[in-house]
């Protein structure tokens, strides 16, 4: 488990948020990430985020399923168990089809909300350091990793120019850990916090 | 800054006129070799085919109309941008409207058993199950039903372009929102009358009354989501032909994927009814109701069956299923192509199987029709588009619709 340093910048306002997010990525800047209390159409794009592939996996899962759900079928009812039933053939792949569907959907969803949780870091009992409280309500908290020459007042300076309300400091776990929150707080320590 | 008003350009004259004459000259030989020939068979394949494409196109091209009045109903914003597109495209449906009354005119006029076999009195009175439907499957009802339908589809719909139209000047708010209520209530008048026509009796009137001992409750819905795919692409393919000559200013890759959507989705939704109609005569397997899939599926027509199934599901279903290719000019142009073409074949099937039985040909008489019909699509589009400006440019909704973002 890696500590590391992060500037944490929070802004009121979509308005003031998307032109600051412009002006911190074009001075070079890495984002760790910008936690908004909404869905923010457009922000993935001005963050310069790659296009997620969780449709690609969304896909293969469903291949996974419909393959799963096929050979099943085929197998136990023309191998492990035959019954003729209303004189149709043993391969009866018609009959087969809302079945496979509904396996290629339940695999797919299945498959895309555990790759989401994983990717997101969300499990049960599995703890993420929380930037700033009032990002669930109000606030968009944009969030930057310093890394080895990064100057921290300068970025500092920079966030409270383009508009931040509020800025710090925080030196916190960038994972995610298993525990409680009041019984892990040697993992990070927020001097500045407001 | 785009051009506003569309100009018919040189090459697409060019294209417009030769299919036409294309499709001109076919009809003519047609007449000729196939109509007035003493061939039953030759007569057969004459009248199916009109009434195919007849059909097929004048659905296609009402489905623009039920679109925008979809689209209305639900206070959708989105489309405003390209809006006048599907305007000009049913704007075609007095036009098609005709053409397919003439058809049928003639076929209940020079007697063609041989399409709906209904239409001979002394076979009806033998058969008790023609006997039991003749209350409806007679010509009088037949007649009277269908032009009602088309007046209905042709005069709610030229109300709602009338409609369009006041959209091109200024009004304060107030105007708006009564513009916007009028817009509901003949978008509502027409989703009643579509319900009625398209959703239920027509398709059981034009296309089911071919195999009139048999039927199927999901017929109607078959045929109509099977021109509204159809309809959604040649939507998408006149929006990439603008877009590509410099129109349409507003009009983004966003829009675009959302047509892209309405061609995925319903392509799967017909697939939903296709297999929701055979899987239940497939499994009940009673001989009166299997009659209709055993030429199709075992007969003649197996290859025209399975590729029904590939050019309207597989391919569309796996080509349009990622979000670049909804957004990629030349895969939606394909497939709008594919799936335009796809439908066309899928009427194919319906009405050749019941009328010209085994001997189905793809020859130069189905082609011409088929380009007869685009080059009258072209036609009319290109010259309904010429008589308004392509932005309504004071609707209410047009800014949503510029802003719009999916």
């Amino acid at each position: 488990m890696a500590q590391k340093k992060f500037v944490v910048g929070c802004f009121e306002d979509e308005k003031v948020l998307f032109p600051a997010v412009a002006k911190v990525r074009k001075e070079g800047y890495k984002f760790h990430d910008i936690y908004t209390p909404f869905p923010v159409h457009g922000l993935d794009h001005a963050m310069g985020l790659r296009e997620t592939s969780i449709h690609t996996a969304g896909f293969l899962y469903g291949m996974i399923g419909t393959t799963t759900a096929v050979t099943f079928m085929t197998w136990v009812f023309t191998k492990d168990w035959p019954v003729n039933v209303g004189g149709k053939p043993n391969f009866a792949l018609p009959a087969w089809i809302p079945i496979t569907f509904e396996l290629t959907v339940l695999f797919a969803a299945v498959g895309m909300v555990l790759t989401f949780c994983y990717i997101c870091q969300l499990a049960p009992f599995v703890k993420k350091h929380v930037f700033h409280p009032r990002a669930t309500d109000d606030f968009f908290v944009m969030v930057i990793e310093c890394g080895e020459k990064t100057n921290e007042q300068e970025l500092t300076d920079l966030l409270k120019s383009v508009g931040a309300q509020e800025v710090n400091t925080q030196v916190a776990e960038e994972g995610w850990w298993i525990g409680r929150y009041d019984q892990e707080q040697s993992l990070y320590n927020e001097p500045n916090i407001a | 800054m785009s051009k506003q008003q569309f100009e018919i350009s040189a090459g697409y004259k060019k294209w417009t006129n030769a299919l036409l004459g294309v499709g001109a000259l076919a009809l003519v030989l047609g007449f000729i070799f196939l109509a007035m020939s003493k061939e039953e068979l030759a007569q057969t394949r004459f009248w199916a085919v009109l009434l195919q494409n007849s059909v097929f196109f004048l659905l296609v091209v009402n489905a623009s109309m039920f679109f925008i009045c979809v689209t209305t109903l639900a206070m959708g914003g989105w489309q405003m941008a390209f809006r006048r597109v599907p305007e000009a495209i049913s704007s075609l449906v007095p036009v098609f409207s005709i053409l397919a009354l003439l058809v049928f005119l003639g076929i209940i006029f020079t007697g063609q058993y041989n399409i709906y076999h209904w239409l001979d009195k002394e076979h009806v009175e033998h058969d008790p199950i023609l006997k039991g439907k003749s209350a409806i499957l007679n010509p009088t009802f037949f007649l009277v039903w269908t032009v009602i339908s088309l007046f209905l589809w042709s005069w709610v719909g030229s109300k709602m372009r009338q409609l369009s139209s006041k959209a091109d000047e200024k009004m304060n708010k107030e105007e708006s929102k009564k513009y916007i209520w009028n817009n509901t209530v003949w978008a509502a008048t027409f989703i009643v009358c579509f319900g009625l026509t398209v959703g239920s009796t027509i398709p059981w009137l034009w296309l089911m009354s071919i195999d009139a001992h048999w039927y199927s409750t999901m017929y109607s819905w078959y045929t109509f989501v099977s021109s509204f795919v159809a309809g959604m692409s040649l939507v998408a393919l006149f929006v990439v032909y603008l877009k590509n000559h410099d129109y349409l200013e507003y009009v983004t890759e966003e829009h675009l994927h959302d047509i892209g959507k309405f061609m995925f989705a319903f392509s799967v939704f017909w697939t939903y009814l296709w297999y929701s109609q055979f899987m239940l005569i497939w499994y009940a397997n009673i001989p009166e109701e299997t009659i209709y899939f055993k030429p199709r599926m075992q007969g003649v027509y197996r290859g025209v069956f399975f590729l029904n199934l590939i050019t309207n599901f597989a391919v569309p279903f796996l080509l349009l299923m990622r979000r670049g290719a909804k957004r990629n000019y030349t895969t939606i142009t394909f497939l709008a192509v594919l799936i335009i073409l796809g439908h066309w074949v899928d009427f194919y099937q319906m009405v050749m199987p019941g009328t010209v039985h085994e001997h189905y040909v793809f020859g130069w008489f189905e082609f011409g029709i088929l380009a007869l019909y685009a080059g009258l699509i072209m036609f009319f589009v290109g010259k309904g588009l010429t008589k308004k400006p392509l932005l309504a440019k004071y609707h209410p909704f047009t800014k949503e619709s510029i802003i719009h973002h999916t």
